[in-house]
């Protein structure tokens, strides 16, 4: 062999996660090049959701306290969004399992924290990414925040947050499942969660039980706390707490979804059997 | 198995002794012993489900042992899994691939990740793309690739360090024979740079072709260990003479058992009587001149190496031959 590469330099344990989690996100970044239709699918399913839900339900769903049914709903979209963002990388996490991507990785001398970590970051890039193509579509057609900077921007962190702990969710259970089909069966788990909730239709006309469910939902809590701080229409009249303190309720969710699933998933990398 | 000249032998760069795994009720493996010396190819033969994955799982740092110990270049496995990685390269059973990036994307991906630098990453998947006849695919996604070529490309993602000693899990399962041959070629190219080769197979003539040593696996115990010749003279090459009246297989089948000292198979619905036969006791001129003397219409007559199923009735007594084919047709656990 003319060029041997020279045996790996002796680095940190930190700078080895750090580097490795880069070229983790650098991989992900190249996959983007590669599939435009992934960025095209990206901007068309906000859009369907909002001509189908803004345009077509929205004219038969009152709000209370009245105001536009789009100004309502961008919120809920956005909540939506987070709340399904474990569904794509738990996939693509269990198509690397197939594959043995995952196996390799696992057998070179790399950091094995860096796979979650770096992928963490990977998956929120893309999700931001998908966010910020929402927010233009739903500005293209109505929407907008009514409240100064700072509320803004607390409301896209929360969004992010929240993101960031459902991604942490999803790579916990790619690492669980071995092959695509399961996880395609368990991606659409995300859709009750986002219908038995304030995100589509205020809870008021609920039945009470079921109110009480949508109430205390972190999906509810993220959307009261979006259209708390955008200044959106429709905010609960509930008297749940979880309602009375949006907020605080979805940092508590978010923080807990990353304290619980982030070091679970690193723990199961760095294990040896998988 | 292993002869020990009383002189000192090479220090085994693998050496597996004792290793054990369960998986609930399945033992994958069972008190598994075999070394490896270093700069050669060592054959692990078994049918599907035989272990085969599970003890280059196990070698690969990827699985714990129930019990047993494992060391590669001296390092165990389970004490030092990071001195064993830093050593070893896999190709696993499937292309370990991102199917969206290139070739050379993923290359560089894995050199990154081997803590080459940007620049070294780059140069050294160059280099090997061209060594491996990928240079011009190199910047085309991956799932445009033929088998043969992922599996070439998969190949050299094991190859970015130069790892002491390299894995490969089935490296031609499900290839056509021309893609077969690369990969082939791809492995004895690795073996004069030095690079000790575990390669896993179902195929006897793979093993053959490639391997200096044999071991063979069932139920996850070696239960042979040798060169494919002393593998093949200890199970004989395989004559079929298929004839072409039912009524002659007797005669045939007679013949045979004279000539050979061993009891020939009769398959009267083919036609056919299969005999182990030693060529270089009977050469085959001997045999087809007995068969003309005798007056037996044959239609036609074969040589060829034992199957894995045969060589497994051999070795493994008879037990439970056809079990075998029974799950070489169910398709692969991942
Ligand atoms: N992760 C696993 N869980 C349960 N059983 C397994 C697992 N891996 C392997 N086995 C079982 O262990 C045995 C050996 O499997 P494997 O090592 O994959 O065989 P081979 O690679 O020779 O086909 C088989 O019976 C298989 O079903
Ligand atoms: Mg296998």
């Amino acid at each position: 062999m003319t060029s041997i590469a020279g045996p790996r330099r002796e680095r940190g344990a930190l700078y080895d996660l750090l580097a490795d989690s880069a070229t983790m996100i650098l991989r992900n970044l190249l996959r983007f090049k590669h599939s435009p239709g992934e960025i095209i699918g990206t901007i068309m399913f906000p859009l369907a959701m909002i001509l189908i839900f803004g345009y077509i339900f929205g004219s038969a769903i009152p709000i209370p306290g009245g105001g536009n049914y789009r100004e309502f709903l961008m919120p809920g979209l956005f909540a939506m969004g987070a709340a399904a963002s474990f569904a794509g990388i738990m996939q693509k996490m269990a198509n690397d399992n197939q594959l043995g991507v995952m196996d390799r990785f696992r057998s070179m001398p790399a950091s094995r924290s860096a796979v979650p970590v770096g992928t963490s970051g990977a998956e929120l890039i893309n999700y931001t990414l998908g966010l910020v193509v929402t927010a233009l579509c739903g500005w293209a057609t109505g929407w907008t925040a009514h409240t100064g900077f700072w509320s803004v921007a607390a409301g896209f962190g929360v969004i992010l947050l929240f993101a960031f702990g459902m991604i942490w969710l999803g790579i916990f259970l790619g690492s669980l499942v071995r092959n695509v089909t399961t996880a395609e069966r368990l991606a659409p788990l995300f859709m009750p969660l986002t219908m038995i909730s304030n995100t589509f239709v205020p809870t008021g006309n609920m039945p009470a039980w079921l109110r009480a469910i949508a109430d205390w939902n972190p999906v509810s809590a993220l959307v009261e706390s979006c259209r708390a701080l955008f200044g959106n229409p429709g905010l609960s009249s509930s008297t749940a707490w979880s309602m009375q303190h949006p907020v605080a309720t979805i940092l508590l969710w978010s923080i807990a979804l990353i304290a619980v699933f982030a070091p679970l998933s690193v723990r199961r990398f760095q294990k040896m059997n998988l | 198995m292993h002869s020990d000249l009383g002189e000192e032998m090479t220090e085994p760069i693998v050496r597996v002794e004792g290793l054990n795994k369960h998986f609930g009720s399945t033992q994958a493996l069972r008190d598994l012993r075999f070394d490896v010396a270093p700069g050669t190819v060592c054959g692990l033969l078994g049918p599907n489900g035989a272990g085969k994955t599970t003890a280059v799982r196990v070698l690969a740092t990827l699985l714990r042992p129930d019990s047993g110990t494992a060391l590669i270049a001296g390092h165990d496995v389970v004490r030092d899994p990071m001195a064993v990685r830093k050593r070893i390269g896999l190709a696993g059973q499937h292309a370990a691939l991102d199917e969206t990036l290139t070739g050379r994307e993923n290359l560089r991906i894995f050199g990154r990740l081997y803590h080459l630098s940007a620049r070294s990453a780059r140069a050294r998947a160059d280099e090997l793309l061209e060594r491996f006849d990928l240079a011009t695919a190199g910047d085309r996604q991956v799932k445009g690739y033929s088998g043969g070529m992922r599996r070439r490309l998969d190949l050299i993602a094991s190859l970015i360090v130069a790892p002491d000693v390299l894995f490969l899990d089935e490296p031609t399962t499900g290839l056509d024979p021309r893609s077969r041959n690369e990969v082939w070629e791809a492995v004895r190219g690795l073996v004069t740079d030095g690079t000790t080769v575990l390669l896993t197979t179902q195929y006897l003539d793979e093993a053959d072709q490639l391997a200096n040593n044999i071991v063979v696996i069932d139920t996850g115990t070696a239960v042979a260990d040798d060169t494919p010749g002393n593998l093949k003279a200890t199970i004989g090459a395989h004559l079929d003479v298929t004839v072409e009246h039912v009524d002659q297989l007797a005669t045939v089948a007679r013949e045979l058992r004279t000539l050979t000292g061993a009891e020939p198979e009769v398959v009267a619905d083919e036609r056919r009587v299969t005999s182990v036969l030693d060529t270089k006791t009977v050469p085959l001129p001997k045999v087809t001149l007995m068969l003309h003397e005798s007056g037996v219409a044959i239609s036609d007559l074969a040589l060829r190496h034992p199957t894995l199923d045969e060589v497994f009735l051999r070795l493994t007594g008879e037990q439970k031959p056809l079990a075998h084919n029974e799950i070489e047709m169910t398709e692969d656990r991942t």
